[in-house]
């Protein structure tokens, strides 16, 4: 009783038309692809055209000495003296990095604060509440209360920690929620297992859950930061703009976003230019730096 | 460190009570291997020498449950269980799904907790003491108490050797020759042969059957006096079931053993006694070969013949 053998011949006209795919169908399914599709191109349009005139313009303001020379201030002469972005690219690291500093350590304190202690605690919630608020918060609201509080509240002036303290705010809430969205992903039976064998709770968190949630961190840590290295209206209050290079962080400190942003309003062509140039090297910068975690999450990964 | 320093550890008990405890557990021992026996059908068991040669081994422990209940919530799922496993049996818990075997099991070594919302009521005694006295670190309570869980469940970021360091690691028992402790482990869950030539390689790269031999191997790494078992092989192939099983058997030498099992033949295999739960409750409890021919209880009976559950 082989069901298999062909005694039977070819199957029925009337078998295969049950199994038969309807028109009907068929039609709806390439609508529901097309839509799909032409959404997906719709969206990759703006993406690829910004790459494109960051790359056509931007390229061409690149030299080696728009990177190692700070700018001058100088708009005359037709724009042939106006310097590099030497000070708003080392101002950029300076302040994103003091901001990372200040934020994802905290940022992670609360993930995990939130994820291994406070769970469902009404005191949690409250915090996830106003993290999420202060996720809406737009931008420039932080440069105006660090404006507020730092530098008219101490009757001072700008300086580059306080627009790092400006993008600390703005970073923070972004690294909580990835983190805790991470930190929820790590299995429950890893902790358990670890606590079975006798590990004390804080021990658990250091050695097998920030480990285990380390690459996915990284990434949200990432995110934030170059959220925060984009951002123009934080640092206008806060770090101010200055043309000399500025290792001192309670000083004017320039950046990339400010840079471009009084630039592109120069009626002189050059000073446009060294905008998209400085626009580019951002873009570039984030760019490396997300290669570089990375690699690094990738080798501490042991799977 | 004394060889009973965990017991004082946790008990502040005299020396001289802690040695006669010591007897007592002799006393019981010896009674425990002229009792019945367990029904077995493994002629493949290696010859038990190679463990309980540490001269540092604590013995195993009698762990007791008096008048346990544990509720998720507000609701009970264990209903006042007295029950007592012997040091240096193999006492297998069986039951239908959701009797409260699993949760019965976590309260001894107080992982039940760890779930928001539960908690425990009743007394859960390692040999004299209460592990839900007010005073008991819960700490040294898992220190003592070993666990293994129902699906493997290896650190991912570390190699086969820190996972079995990790117990040593994270419980903060540094010192003495690490690689010395984990090669004794590691022989004691009958993994090293397998395992020798890869040390540094992922723990989470093994076979399912592996995974779980590592994950025994960590928890026998801390030197505990009891291994809670919570369905060690429903996630394994028979093979890898009957290397666990082997393994059950020549550690019950060196600890208790509570293994929870949905596996009537499994309890069969490996357990000296047998409890039957349903409900949240003890049903009835005795030698394996009764428990599985002539049982007390008719509820038992329909159980293990296969008319429910």
């Amino acid at each position: 009783m082989s069901a298999h053998s062909s005694s039977a011949g070819e199957p029925e006209l009337g078998q295969l038309a049950r199994f038969a795919v309807s028109p009907a169908r068929r039609r709806k399914d390439r609508i529901a692809r097309g839509a799909v599709l032409t959404g997906t191109v719709i969206a990759l349009i703006p993406l690829v055209l910004i790459v494109y005139y960051l790359l056509r313009k931007g390229l061409g303001a690149w030299s080696t000495s728009f990177f190692t020379t700070d700018p001058t201030g100088n708009t005359f002469f037709g724009g042939s003296n106006i310097g590099g972005i030497k000070s708003a690219i080392l101002g950029t690291i300076e302040i994103v990095a003091l901001a990372s500093a200040i934020a994802v350590p905290i940022g992670i304190g609360v993930a995990v604060w939130l994820v291994e202690y406070g769970k469902n605690s009404w005191f949690a919630q409250a915090v996830r509440f106003f993290v999420d608020v202060l996720t809406g918060v737009p931008s420039i609201v932080f440069g105006l209360f660090v404006y507020i509080v730092l530098v008219v509240g101490t009757g001072s002036t700008y300086a580059g920690y306080k627009g790092s303290i400006a993008l600390s705010l703005l970073m923070l809430p972004v690294v909580i929620r990835s983190a805790e969205v991470i930190l929820l992903l790590v299995p429950a039976a890893l902790r358990e297992s670890a606590l079975a064998l006798g590990a004390p709770r804080w021990r658990v968190i250091f050695n097998i859950v920030l480990p285990t949630a380390l690459p996915g961190m990284i990434t949200g840590v990432l995110l934030a930061v170059a959220r925060a290295a984009g951002e123009t209206a934080p640092l206008l209050f806060t770090a101010a703009a200055t043309l000399k290079t500025n290792f001192n962080l309670g000083g004017f400190m320039n950046s990339l976003p400010v840079q471009i942003y009084k630039d592109v309003t120069s009626p002189t062509t050059a000073v446009v230019n060294r905008a998209w140039g400085a626009a580019l090297t951002l873009v570039v910068m984030i760019l490396l730096l997300n290669l570089i975690a990375r690699l690094i999450a990738r080798r501490s990964r042991l799977a | 460190m004394t060889p009973d320093g965990r017991t004082q550890e946790l008990t502040g008990m005299d020396p001289e009570s802690s040695s006669e405890l010591g007897r007592q557990r002799q006393d019981r021992s010896s009674e425990a291997t002229s009792g019945p026996h367990r029904i077995t059908t493994t002629a493949t068991i290696s010859p038990p020498a190679t463990i309980g040669t540490d001269p540092q081994a604590k013995p195993a422990l009698n762990v007791k449950l008096e008048q346990l209940r544990a509720f998720y919530g507000n609701s009970e799922q264990v209903k006042g269980i007295d029950l007592e496993f012997r040091a240096n049996e193999v006492t297998a818990i069986i039951g239908p799904s959701g009797c409260g075997k699993s949760t019965m099991v976590r309260c001894i070594n107080r992982m039940h907790e760890e779930i928001p919302g539960a908690r425990a009521e009743g007394r859960v005694l390692l040999e004299d003491f209460d592990v839900y006295d007010p005073s008991v670190d819960v700490v040294a309570v898992r220190r003592a108490v070993g666990m293994v869980f129902q699906k493997p469940n290896p650190f991912p970021t570390m190699s086969i050797f820190d996972n079995v360091a990790a117990g040593l690691r994270l419980s903060a028992k540094r010192g003495g020759d690490m690689r010395a402790k984990v090669e004794a482990a590691l022989r004691s869950a009958g993994l090293w042969d397998e395992v020798a030539d890869r040390l540094d390689a992922p723990g989470a790269g093994l076979s399912g059957g592996q995974q779980q031999r590592l994950c025994i191997a960590r928890s026998l790494a801390v030197d505990p006096e009891v291994i809670l078992m919570d369905e060690p092989c429903s996630a394994l192939d028979p093979i890898a079931t009957l290397k666990i099983e082997e393994l059950i058997d020549r550690l019950k030498q060196r600890v208790t053993i509570v293994i929870v099992t949905h596996n009537m033949q499994q309890a069969a295999r490996v357990a000296d006694r047998t409890a039957f739960m349903l409900g949240g409750e003890l049903v009835e409890i005795g030698p394996t070969q009764e428990i599985f021919t002539k049982p007390n209880d008719s509820r038992t009976e329909e159980y293990v013949t296969g008319k429910f559950g």
